[in-house]
């Protein structure tokens, strides 16, 4: 192997035998790393405070059943968007991830595997702004929908199918490949043998992969920037022609313009996403311990 | 049974459609981008890439500026080498900072930290990770420009003189640093995240043999663990890179939005992501569509600078775990 045996390389780099000198130089060393944790523990600490501390005095239940209006009012329309087009975009990339993945981790052979398996990774890579842009130019242009809650949903879903077709396809993997031969064995359908004896050990996983989706649509305002457009009023049920708010939007346009009301909601619609990620992280983590105990 | 072993066909051909989504996707958005991008590139030629303005020209004038069989707006110009330079530096600064600290940050996670801290901390370091881009926008200007501006780059314009990109004029915070430093901290995370299972995954027993031979904690670390996770280790910290790379919002709110080359550490850039952000209303004013043309050429060359990161970084995290995963074999 490359991997150079430790005690050459030891007395390559001038090994010295000066064991105060050395615990001294190591005791600095986790110094150093000690104080760059605290540091990084407290930037966590200061963002969400500053979240907390900007965002709270407009978290009213006025605001949260209101509409905006202008740069001012509230942000029921956001939230209510937010909402419709997560739902959305994830029922959209859920099935064909959960499927995609699927036929990644059973049925695919392993070079084909290995191709899909990168194509993903390299739509996982791909910057959500270009995930936006080209929403636009085919989606909101050549094909006509406008700014709309379908393109918006589609742009978010590509953006989230990667991340789907990873879990699923990793926590199908986990159950032993024998079960599902045993199911065929016993003269199961491949689908039978699916759905009852890989997809229920499979499932917390898959439901994890379907949360970390719906936190990084989110969260992302690039892909919908040009998709989604924005609008006043709450959002109807009408795929195309018709903009639609959302959080993210609030958090970037309004902390832009020189109002303090503007300001006020801005940090205010940050709060609530900032929360709801935390609900959604911790939903994450649940269900992780769940399944490593399983 | 005969009709469910249909239904199983059925099923298996949708799993297999389904499947091709990802690259079927991915084929089309290059393929759209190419198409859509060429107009520019007849425009503008190769100064496209090494052109030092960009300019969407007068979009009330009559007159048009004709170039290689193109029509523009009068005075276009499009030149992305600012977005470039503005992308690469600001992504530079918060590699330089974020990668040791997220190195170190691991290191003590895995190796000094009690377990159940551990487990404690390690999320609440990871929750920096799902933090909406927006959000760290907010923080950028809230805390981290004013911050940049009255107490970080006061000290750094000291050092000026020695290292001339560090030296003034300040302007107002909003800039070069203070992209660097909130891209630092979105990437921390990544960084310290993958580190943390590259280590988790050394064998315990050289580095039980390193200190049973006298070794110190950080000797153990520098010749069994760092050589172990090597290129794993530089597979996250590109990963990293193409995270800082691609970032739209968070550089769009805090990066001063200038088009213009950066002349110090302080200048006000904008990144190419930022720039499809911020300038695609105005190009749409343009009735001669090179503009959006131009934007088009802009993605295009973001997509494949990020994919070639994204792709390098994968193959060296996927050999570094091939090559420990062949040492425990050994």
């Amino acid at each position: 192997m490359s991997m150079v045996s430790p005690n050459r390389t030891i007395f390559q780099s001038g090994f010295t035998a000066n064991k105060n000198k050395r615990r001294s130089i190591s005791l600095l060393f986790w110094s150093i790393a000690g104080i760059l944790l605290i540091l990084v523990l407290g930037i966590v600490v200061l963002i969400l405070g500053t979240v907390v501390y900007k965002g709270l005095p407009g978290l009213t239940l006025t605001t949260l059943m209101t509409d905006t209006s202008g740069i001012a009012g509230g942000l029921e329309n956001a939230i209510l968007g937010t909402l419709v087009l997560i739902v959305a975009s994830v029922v959209l990339s859920g099935v064909i991830g959960v499927l995609g993945g699927t036929y990644i981790a059973v049925f695919a052979r392993p070079g084909i595997a290995s191709v899909l398996r990168f194509a993903t990774e390299v739509l996982a890579g791909v910057p959500s702004i270009i995930i936006g842009y080209f929403g636009y130019t085919v989606m909101v242009v050549q094909w006509g929908f406008g700014y709309s809650l379908l393109a918006a949903a589609i742009s978010l879903g590509v953006l989230t199918l990667p991340y789907i077709v990873r879990t699923t396809e990793a926590s199908l993997r986990q159950v032993p490949k024998t079960l599902y031969e045993g199911g065929l064995a016993l003269g199961l359908t491949q689908e039978a043998t699916l759905r009852k004896v890989m997809f229920r050990p499979a499932l917390p996983g898959i439901f994890t992969g379907l949360l970390l989706a719906i936190s990084i649509g989110l969260g992302e305002t690039a892909p919908l920037l040009f998709t989604a457009g924005w609008s006043n009023f709450n959002p109807t049920l009408t795929l195309v022609h018709n903009p639609i708010a959302y959080l993210t939007y609030v958090v970037w346009t309004y902390s832009q313009e020189p109002y303090h009301a503007a300001h006020q909601l801005a940090y205010t619609a940050g709060l609530i996403l900032v929360l709801l990620l935390l609900i959604l992280n911790i939903g994450v983590r649940f269900l992780q311990r769940g399944s490593s105990q399983s | 049974m005969k009709s469910s072993s249909g239904f199983s066909k059925f099923f298996k051909v949708a799993t297999g459609i389904a499947a091709g989504g990802p690259i079927l996707i991915v084929l089309a958005i290059i393929i759209a981008l190419l198409i859509d991008s060429i107009p520019v590139f007849r425009f503008q030629g190769f100064s496209f890439f090494t052109g030092m303005s960009w300019d969407m020209g007068n979009s009330y004038s009559t007159a048009l500026t004709i170039h290689g069989g193109e029509k523009a707006a009068f005075g276009a110009s499009f030149g992305i080498l600012p977005f470039i330079l503005g992308t690469l530096l600001s992504s530079l600064i918060a590699i330089v900072i974020a990668v040791p600290v997220a190195l170190m940050t691991a290191l003590i996670l895995v190796y000094k930290v009690p377990a159940p801290l551990q487990r404690i901390l390690s999320p609440a370091i990871e929750l920096l990770a799902g933090i909406p881009s927006v959000v760290y926008g907010i923080w950028g200007i809230l805390v981290v420009a004013p911050f940049v501006q009255y107490n970080l780059a006061p000290v750094l314009l000291h050092l000026g003189t020695i290292i001339p990109f560090l030296g003034g004029p300040i302007q107002t915070g909003f800039g070069l640093l203070t992209a660097g430093l909130v891209l630092a901290v979105m990437i921390i995370p990544i960084v310290t995240a993958t580190t943390r299972d590259l280590l988790a995954q050394v064998p315990k027993l050289p580095m039980e043999g390193a200190y049973a031979l006298g070794l110190t904690s950080l000797e153990g670390i520098r010749f069994i663990a760092l050589p172990w996770i090597r290129r794993g280790l530089l597979g996250a910290v590109v990963l990293g890179w193409g995270r800082a790379l691609g970032e739209t919002m968070a550089v769009l709110m805090v990066s001063g939005g200038a088009a213009n080359m950066p002349t110090n550490i302080y200048s006000a850039v904008t990144t190419m992501a930022s720039a499809i952000a911020a300038d695609l209303d105005s190009a749409m004013n343009d009735y001669t569509n090179m503009s959006v043309h131009a934007i088009t050429g802009l993605a295009l060359t973001l997509l494949v600078i990020t994919l070639v990161t994204n792709m390098v970084a994968r193959l060296l995290v996927r050999i570094g775990r091939k090559s420990s995963d062949m040492e425990v074999q050994a």
